[in-house]
């Protein structure tokens, strides 16, 4: 894009030249068999109305292959989904994806990344918050405006180690529970894991897969009453003994 | 099994191996029984699963060789067909799979992911199925042909055919480590686990 650097105009400037650009293609830009451009192109309506709202919580605006992404403060994100997903203009009432991106220039910012779609008004918009290496990896998050926001959360924390501030139950969830070997989406972060094989097997057989599951997400827990005696109690001592054990290693990670 | 060569059946009597007439022909048929009523328990994860239904279909029939019954619960299994990768998360629950298994059992690990970790040389992935749980036959292939499957359990069932009940070192029960819960020994499941091929080469990644 032949655009002065993001830093010189301010949010709203921006994100008006990107909605008012018009699909200027020269013949061999780069260009979808639909004609949508690789770069540039009418932007969604969705940045320019948060620009203006979120005058300072909102940066850069981008449109590649036809998608906007909008970079936002991570102080003003909850904010931000709320009104997307209430504001009778927007109505983004279905969260694709919550995800990020670790790239390997070591200076630069892991992204957080959410893909909003509106069903109604027939739009996607993905909104990014940078976070710095150095600082805490932490966002807000938004399992009180999406409830699938839930497992998307836990796998992105699973994988990256991004803390959800919020989150009701924030543990690993494709990994097992007591995985000590760190976040395997991470750049740092060996192919074959950390330790050796036989240290891996010995840690995975230790597991017991039924420790973490609760009365609740079973759905035996309706029949419980009419359950033969030997499994009743040996389903109460379980989850006596996980409760007790589950205090001490919330602490995940590395 | 019907009749085959006396040279193929097993368990043949031979005066000189100092088994009596009767052990062995017993030996026979308590090994014809068994091979030719195997059930199995599938323990499909992935691609493989989908071979190993067209196996149990009719086009080619796993009923034939006495599995007309597939085994859901493994209690009433004798032969564990793992089809498909193993993830590490998984490890326990195959052991425990196996550990529920009633003796005489078998185990065939279906195709390269199940025996070796195939091309998923990663932290997440068991590097073969034989360091969680002991196995008898390997079919290799991603994912093998029902053909090759069905080689795989007339080799098993040829197996079964040549045992003696005399042998006390089989069907004894696995003890894992009671502190590892390993069975092999760690530096045996290192070695069996280096990467091979061109999964050298798959460490761009690390620090």
């Amino acid at each position: 894009m032949s655009a002065p650097s993001a830093e010189s105009e301010s949010a709203v400037e921006q994100a008006r030249r990107v909605a008012g650009t018009a699909v200027a293609m020269s013949s061999d830009a780069p260009a979808s068999p639909r004609n949508v451009p690789h770069r540039g192109g009418p932007a969604n309506p969705s940045a320019l109305a948060l620009a203006e709202r979120y005058t300072r919580a909102v940066g850069r605006t981008d449109v590649m292959w036809g998608e906007t992404t909008v970079f936002v403060d991570r102080s003003a994100l909850h904010e931000i989904i709320g009104w997307l997903h209430d504001d009778p203009g927007q109505r983004y009432e279905y969260l694709s994806d919550i995800t990020a991106v670790e790239y390997r220039d070591a200076d630069r910012p892991i992204e957080v990344v959410w893909h909003l779609r509106s069903l109604f008004h027939r739009r996607f918009l993905r909104l990014k918050v940078g976070l710095p290496k150095q600082g805490a990896l932490s966002v807000p998050s938004i399992v009180d405006i999406y409830s699938g926001a839930n497992w998307l959360e836990r796998e992105c924390f699973d994988m990256f180690g991004i803390r959800f501030d919020g989150h009701p139950d924030l543990r690993r969830i494709l990994m097992w529970e007591h995985y000590r070997e760190g976040f395997p989406l991470r750049k740092d972060f060996p192919l074959r894991g950390r330790f050796s094989r036989a240290e891996q097997l010995k840690q995975a057989l230790a597991a017991d897969p039924e420790a973490r599951y609760s009365m609740e997400e079973l759905s035996i827990a309706q029949a419980f009453d009419s359950l033969p005696l030997d499994m009743r109690e040996r389903l109460a001592a379980r989850t006596n003994s996980a409760q007790v054990q589950t205090a001490p290693d919330r602490e995940v990670g590395e | 099994m019907g009749l085959s060569p006396a040279s193929d059946r097993g368990a043949a009597h031979v005066e000189a191996s100092g088994d009596g007439w009767f052990t062995t022909r017993l030996d026979f048929a308590v090994n014809w029984a068994r091979a030719g009523s195997l059930w199995p328990m599938p323990f499909g994860t992935a691609c493989c699963a989908i071979e190993f239904m067209s196996t149990a279909a009719s086009r080619f029939d796993l009923a034939r060789f006495g599995m007309e019954r597939l085994s859901y619960s493994p209690r009433q299994a004798d032969v564990l067909i793992c089809a498909g990768r193993v993830p590490f998360k998984l490890a326990p629950v195959i052991r425990r799979i196996y550990q529920q298994m009633p003796q005489p059992k078998w185990v065939i690990s279906m195709g390269a992911c199940a025996s070796t970790g195939g091309m998923f040389d990663n932290y997440a992935m068991v590097q073969g199925i034989d360091t969680i749980i002991p196995v008898d036959v390997y079919v290799p292939g991603c994912p093998p042909r029902p053909e090759a499957l069905m080689h795989g359990i007339l080799m098993l069932q040829k197996k079964v055919m040549g045992e003696r009940m005399r042998d006390r070192s089989l069907h004894v029960e696995m003890e894992p480590d009671t502190e590892s819960q390993l069975y092999i020994p760690p530096s045996r499941i290192d070695e069996l686990s280096e990467p091979f091929g061109n999964s050298v080469h798959q460490t761009r990644s690390s620090p």
